[in-house]
């Protein structure tokens, strides 16, 4: 059966697609059930839980971002609500 | 149980794969003959260039490196150079540097025998075939992997290949190492947004310098050409295809790399100085980087694509690996390896690195990669090694 998303690392708090998930699908991971909030497009992320803005966005176990504004967990994670913490710091 | 493969032993120790002859131009005008040599000689190789000539300071030592570390690969039993005469980058001086491999190994100049083109290719084919049959006499040995140098390349990378294909060969990757053996990860221009998580990884602290002055100097040098190589990424392609960060797409490259500790770093074409993984200065240009990898004595590479690529080396198998089911789908020949069924099917990573793994250990023992039956020989020379320098005096402006 397809996926529906994949997880690279434990400590990571968004997932990737691997399929478009629409609005208000329900995924599983780790027991929770994540209620996906609006579409999120093949290779695109989403909150496994809640990010509060200044927050770290962690996938591979790393940090790949910071959040710009408090995101929800079932939110699609992008440059729209993420900005990148390895540039900040080239600022 | 010990994993092994069965190998060509060299006279300087190293193992081969492949036991190719290979016919080496030291200049482009030699070229045609060197092709027309190699194709009168199965198993044997022209490694045709469009350089040799008019090569000043660190271009010629580039040059100079790369061409003899390809005839120098362990895939190779012997070497026939044809030069012409009048070029800088002279048969000589190749030969001088290849000795050192103890390989057999001849050559001669168009200028000096009398006949011209043909003469020198009924020469060479001689010469060729005599190694050939010499070659053919070599018997195959079992040898563990501590005796394997794999290169690691992405080519024609899509949104997925950073949790797809890349992952995948990170595991095969720390495999490699954990057996005692040696992996390189190219492409210095993609390691950027990542310093900080190589330099976590380098042996020591001077390692680790050196990961972040190679990058900032690189980085200090293009911004005097007018160009942001840090703010210029993720690309908008990469953004519609769901990466946000700089640092998530070069987390998704390094993937390939896995989680072995960084020994060091080396030049293009330069060999590595120990067993583990190091990481090779060259800016991402798949065939100058396989090149580059091949001329650092690599007997193998891996190569992930995702949009797919048919390149390959003429001294060094290479193992394509791709994410993407339509790729795999449409560019079947040249894909060995499906790694799409991580989408497709519930396959996980590691079901896909036992089948790549199981892949590794076949070709080493010979088997024939999609882009050997292919015939896919593409070799092409990194010419920039300005880098290190100051690339702003180097094009003079």
């Amino acid at each position: 059966m397809r996926k529906a998303f994949i997880v690279m690392a434990q400590k990571d708090n968004v997932a990737t697609a691997l399929k478009e998930i629409h609005e208000g699908e329900e995924i599983y991971y780790n027991n929770k059930k994540i209620r996906i909030n609006r579409k999120i497009p093949f290779g695109h992320k989403f909150a496994l839980k809640e990010i509060k803005k200044g927050e770290y966005v962690i996938k591979y176990g790393e940090i790949i971002g910071i959040a710009r504004k408090d995101i929800r967990e079932g939110d699609w994670v992008h440059t729209r609500n993420v900005k990148s913490a390895y540039l900040e710091r080239y600022k | 149980m010990v994993e092994e493969f069965m190998g060509y032993l060299r006279d300087d120790g190293s193992v081969g794969i492949r036991n190719k002859i290979v016919i080496l131009p030291s200049v482009v005008c030699s070229s045609v003959v060197a092709q027309r040599i190699s194709e009168k000689v199965e198993g044997s190789v022209a490694l045709t260039h469009p350089f040799g000539c008019g090569h000043i300071g660190p271009d010629f030592e580039y040059m100079a490196r790369t061409l003899a570390g390809l005839a120098m690969n362990p895939n190779v039993y012997g070497v026939l150079i044809i030069g012409l005469g009048c070029e800088n980058l002279t048969s000589n001086i190749l030969a001088k540097r290849i000795k050192n491999s103890k390989k057999p190994l001849e050559f001669f100049d168009i200028q000096d025998i009398k006949g011209g083109t043909i003469a020198a290719i009924e020469k060479g084919i001689k010469i060729a075939r005599k190694m050939r049959n010499e070659a053919n006499e070599l018997k195959k040995e079992p040898f563990d992997f501590s005796h394997l140098i794999l290169g690691l390349e992405c080519g024609g990378s899509d949104s997925i290949s950073g949790i797809t294909a890349n992952p995948v060969v990170g595991i095969v990757s720390d495999k490699i190492v954990e057996l005692g053996g040696t992996v390189i990860l190219p492409e210095f221009t993609e390691w950027i947004g990542t310093e900080h998580l190589l330099m976590k990884r380098a042996i020591n602290e001077e390692i680790a310098n050196q990961i972040k002055e190679t990058i900032d100097s690189f980085i200090e040098s293009t911004k005097k050409l007018g160009l942001d190589f840090r703010g210029a990424q993720p690309t908008p392609g990469n953004i519609k295809g769901g990466l946000t960060t700089i640092e998530e797409k070069s987390l998704g490259t390094i993937a390939k790399a896995g989680t072995a500790p960084i020994q060091g770093i080396i030049q293009y074409s330069e060999k590595p100085k120990g067993k583990g993984l190091w990481l090779m200065v060259e800016p991402g240009l798949d065939v100058e980087s396989m090149t580059g990898l091949a001329a650092a004595g690599a007997q193998l590479i891996i190569m992930t694509t995702g949009r797919g690529t048919p390149t390959g080396n003429p001294v060094c198998p290479v193992i394509k690996i791709c994410g993407n089911p339509k790729t795999c789908d449409w560019m079947r020949c040249n894909i060995d390896i499906d790694a799409s069924e991580i989408i497709t099917k519930d396959k996980s990573l590691e079901d896909l690195a036992q089948i790549l793994w199981e892949k590794v250990k076949n070709v080493c023992n010979g088997k024939l990669t999609q882009s050997e039956i292919l015939g896919h020989n593409e070799l092409a020379i990194w010419r920039l090694p300005g880098f290190g320098l100051d690339i702003s005096k180097l094009l003079n402006i």
